[in-house]
């Protein structure tokens, strides 16, 4: 049963084709009114989100499908101790998909591991976010045509952030490609990151903890939050969290074309007044996730045989 | 130093200097109830120092063990007091249950059930992730 647990699970020909049906579910989306009547996505969600899990649902009842939740982590049997592992057979029985997030690394593989029907990681831990990234691909798509000949920056928690590891991972593969690492010495990239992915690949990059200086070489700025879930040290978490605020004053220096992306949610890394902006496209960013959202459940879904 | 030559049983040779306590460790061959010998530094023409670990049963041997922990090493297998087969070892793709990961943040952390897997991702570098969290073995 194929499942999408990492970006790299899907190939770049599966994303070119994931994006093309995007595109073509936003251009033509009577076509898929009713694409998965019938068919049940579970979103089993043991830690707070509002836009991954809203978006799934979104894009299930787009495509004419229906969901089933629980309320909150709370209120399911893992509150009494149920593994994954149960929780993801006893799932099946119910729904033809399931969409997962888990603050434990590596449950949604444990889920898929387990589960009879397709799994999709809607972010476990700081691990993975494969999701996300297909919002981010298509979001990069559509304002810059293709991944070719880009200078991309990533600035925050480069440490803990999922969204950026699977980011790196996807376009690593897209040649041309050259990343600015920008964070606070702490929260810089893996190195398990830079030497499997970035070195082993020859990719290009450079890190700095200076937004500022890295901002006008730039085509795409992809912020992001210092989380506070990932500590375990408050003091940590409260000296680093404004580490990076892009305002107006720091994008002066920036290309016309640079597209700022931001996997949301947002504190205050990004000033409200850059919303206005034309090159802020975090918005554009969730409405694109919904999509590929949409295009990731009819491709487990047909590869299942159960549309 | 004398050790008396096996029957029947299993003879780990070229074990680097220093690493056949580890290796009698994580075996288990502490809990067999079996003449087993570790015999440390000895002087060796290729290696220099070597170890070797005699085990007087004929047991089945965990070659993942062997090989996560001295890939250089070999395997005797003696019957009757002959050697029988000499085979090198070489890392392993996987390794189920011989380390444990120790991110807090793991799902093996909390879910006890889990098998602990490592997948070998640098064979130069010697780099096994745990194919949960891909927190890499120390």
């Amino acid at each position: 049963m194929r499942s999408v647990i990492d970006i790299l699970d899907l190939s770049t020909e599966e994303l070119e084709a994931m994006m093309g049906e995007a595109l073509d579910i936003i251009a033509h989306p009577e076509t898929y009114a009713h694409a998965c009547a019938g068919k049940k996505l579970a979103t089993l969600f043991f830690e707070p989100s509002t836009r991954t899990r809203m978006s799934f649902e979104a894009a299930m009842y787009e495509l004419g499908g229906n969901v089933i939740s629980m309320s909150s982590a709370a209120s399911s049997s893992a509150a009494k101790g149920e593994s994954v592992a149960d929780t993801a057979k006893v799932v099946s029985c119910y729904a033809d998909i399931i969409a997962i997030r888990h603050p434990k690394e590596g449950s949604a593989l444990v889920a898929a591991n387990n589960a009879t029907v397709p799994v999709i990681n809607a972010g476990d831990g700081g691990h993975c976010h494969p999701t996300q990234t297909l919002a981010d691909l298509l979001t990069i798509r559509r304002e810059k045509g293709s991944f070719e000949n880009l200078t991309v920056g990533l600035c925050g928690d480069l440490k803990f952030g999922r969204t950026v590891h699977s980011l790196i991972n996807a376009l690593a593969r897209y040649g041309g490609v050259n990343f600015v690492l920008i964070s606070p010495e702490e929260l810089k990239v893996p190195s398990y990151v830079k030497k499997d992915v970035l070195k082993a690949q020859g990719i290009p990059y450079s890190q700095t903890t200076d937004l500022e200086r890295a901002i006008p070489d730039l085509d795409i700025l992809y912020m992001t939050r210092v989380q506070r879930e990932r500590f375990f040290n408050e003091e940590d978490y409260l000296r680093l969290k404004d580490s990076y605020i892009l305002t107006p004053e720091k994008l002066r220096e920036a290309k016309q074309d640079l597209a700022i992306l931001h996997p949301l949610p947002r504190v205050n890394e990004i000033s409200v007044e850059i919303d206005k902006d034309p090159r802020a496209c975090y918005f554009k960013q969730v409405l694109n996730g919904k999509y590929m959202r949409m295009a990731l459940i009819l491709k487990l879904l047909r590869e299942a045989g159960s549309i | 130093m004398n050790i008396d030559s096996i029957q029947n049983g299993v003879v780990i040779d070229h074990i680097t200097a220093g690493k056949g306590m580890m290796l009698y460790s994580l075996l288990g061959l502490d809990s067999l109830d079996v003449s087993v010998a570790i015999i440390k530094n000895v002087v060796s023409g290729k290696m220099g120092k070597k170890d070797i670990i005699k085990i007087d049963a004929d047991i089945p041997v965990d070659f993942n063990v062997i090989g996560y922990v001295d890939p250089g090493a070999t395997i005797n297998i003696i019957r009757n007091g002959q050697l029988i087969s000499k085979q090198a070892i070489g890392m392993p793709d996987t390794l189920t249950d011989v380390i444990r990961c120790h991110n807090p943040r793991c799902i093996t952390s909390t879910e006890q059930e889990l098998h602990h897997v490592f997948r070998l991702t640098d064979r130069v570098g010697r780099v096994y992730r745990c194919i949960y969290c891909e927190t890499a073995a120390k």
